[in-house]
């Protein structure tokens, strides 16, 4: 049985191709996870700073939020919309979309072969952090991680289905990855990548709440940290964004690839 | 010398000219900027409230830490990226050849070629947020004061870019250069706030090994009078230091250089 031309041997081949594929690059992405350090450093603002109290995290608790915070970004962060544009640009779009399998499932596969590579890397910064601040280890609970787990990956699906509605307007303006840059600014303020929700005022923690943002980093990551949430509350929301966003995708798909005029044909 | 001038002036034409015709992309660099010093700004203020301070630092004197971010976030939109990140596309499709066979010095042309207008107005927003802060603050500036303030500023620039360059640069043995940039500006955006709100390990770090300090925090520092005359020097003394270094990385470099092709 095929869904969305899906089946177990083809998960297994994409899968495996796209993991060798990025093996080849691990020193490029090693780099990339370098590069989300941004946390750490937020981290050291925050703990020498008079307002650390009000953001009602005690002890080693603002610890374990940031590497949290860290280690989802690592395992959520979205690149498709750069491929996506270098492919149509380049016509190489084209043989994918003669193909049974739908395209967006070859950017999925690639993530995650990425995600697998960057494992190691993030694992080795994480025993890093430790070093340096052994009295803020913690193991979470086996229940714990699989529910941080699953809602790293359903952060992951909402920001994957976030850029593909992005990159599927590049079937009518070439530039579209501008409009990413649009979508990466209130990501990097509301998401709780530089501060927890918490330190919010209420009114913009309000707002804040009412877009995507929250709960691709701030939810997750308190998950991970053993941090109070309610979890019922932010799986509903995480699962009603990807029901919103599902078919609104799958239609500027469609509605895209009936515009689209190979490049270079 | 006169050469020199007479190609910046063309390179520069040509490229505005050519950026004018995406009239769109400047709307949404507007609105980028526009709401990228909006987020930058309430996260600085999560910092503060009443009789809270940010490293000693006040509210208003933090703003000018963070004017001058801006600046030199405009001028590495306006400069340094469009040029530098060309390099790693020279290199490897091998245009970098056509580049150095011209009878004009390779450095030279590759970071100056092109320019970007888009970045300009995050410069003119940087520099009213350092005047409105610094007004604030209370500073009060003597024209050398001012010239000082410029040459710290002139000193950052040439810091961050002898930074940006000697990263391009490594992309003849690697190719693929771009993520260290991007590691790079994940380190820069330290820069946002004043050196002194980091622990002391980190300080050194951003003071010697990458010398955020220089870029923001001292300039931030004269305009408020209390630079210290010694580290004024330093600063001085690593953006002629990184400038050199950089020069000479390059040349080192292009001896290894072989074309794509071969």
């Amino acid at each position: 049985m095929r869904i969305f031309g899906l089946n177990r041997k083809i998960i297994r081949v994409l899968l495996g191709t796209e993991y060798a594929h990025m093996l080849e690059y691990r020193a490029e992405i090693a780099l990339w996870a370098l590069s989300g350090v941004l946390p750490f450093i937020m981290l050291s603002l925050w703990n020498g700073s008079d307002a650390r109290d009000a953001l009602g995290m005690d002890g080693v608790g603002l610890d374990r939020y940031f590497l949290s915070a860290f280690l989802v970004r690592q395992f959520s962060v979205v690149w498709m919309i750069y491929a996506f544009e270098e492919d149509a640009l380049t016509g190489r779009l084209s043989p994918y979309l003669l193909q049974p399998l739908h395209p967006l499932w070859r950017y999925v596969a690639s993530h995650l072969g990425e995600q697998l590579t960057r494992l190691p890397f993030a694992a080795v910064i994480t025993a890093i952090f430790f070093l340096i601040q052994p009295n803020a280890f913690w193991l979470p609970s086996f229940g714990h991680f699989v529910l941080a787990w699953l809602a790293t990956w359903m952060a992951f699906s909402i920001a994957f289905l976030l850029q593909s509605l992005i990159a599927s307007l590049c079937f009518w303006s070439e530039k579209a990855s501008a409009l990413e840059r649009l979508l990466f600014i209130p990501f990097l303020f509301l998401s709780g990548l530089l501060a927890p929700l918490t330190a919010f005022p209420p009114f913009v923690r309000t707002l804040a709440q009412w877009t995507p943002f929250p709960y691709l980093i701030d939810f997750p990551a308190r998950v991970l940290a053993e941090q109070p949430v309610d979890l019922l509350a932010g799986f509903a929301i995480q699962s009603a964004w990807i029901v919103l966003l599902l078919p609104l995708v799958l239609l500027f798909w469609r509605a895209g690839v009936r515009r689209y005029s190979a490049m270079g044909a | 010398m006169r050469r020199y001038f007479k190609s910046l002036r063309r390179f520069w034409g040509t490229a505005v000219a050519s950026q004018l015709e995406y009239q769109l992309n400047v709307v949404i660099e507007l609105v980028a900027v526009g709401l990228s010093l909006l987020g930058s700004l309430f996260m600085l203020s999560l910092f503060f409230g009443p009789g809270r301070a940010l490293g000693g630092w006040s509210w208003h004197e933090a703003l000018i830490v963070q004017g001058f971010y801006t600046v030199l976030d405009g001028m590495a939109s306006t400069w340094l990226r469009p040029n530098l990140s060309s390099i790693v596309t020279h290199v490897r499709e091998g245009t970098l050849d056509f580049v150095l066979l011209k009878p004009i010095d390779s450095q030279f042309w590759l970071s100056l070629r092109t320019i970007s207008p888009a970045g300009l107005p995050e410069i003119a927003l940087g520099l009213l947020l350092v005047i409105w802060g610094g007004h604030q603050a209370g500073a009060s500036l003597s024209p050398g004061g001012i010239a000082v303030v410029l040459l710290m500023l002139l000193a950052g620039g040439l810091i961050l870019y002898s930074l940006w360059f000697l990263i391009a640069a490594t992309s003849i043995w690697f190719v693929k250069t771009w993520n260290a940039t991007e590691v790079l500006r994940a380190v820069l955006a330290s820069g946002r706030y004043p050196v002194a709100a980091y622990p002391a390990p980190l300080r050194l770090l951003f003071t010697l090994v990458i010398p955020v300090a220089f870029l923001t925090t001292v300039p931030a520092e004269v305009v408020l009078g209390r630079a210290s005359t010694p580290m004024l020097w330093l600063g001085l003394g690593l953006a002629v230091g990184f400038f050199v270094a950089a020069r000479q990385f390059w040349f080192y470099a292009l001896r290894h250089y072989t074309s794509a092709s071969s």
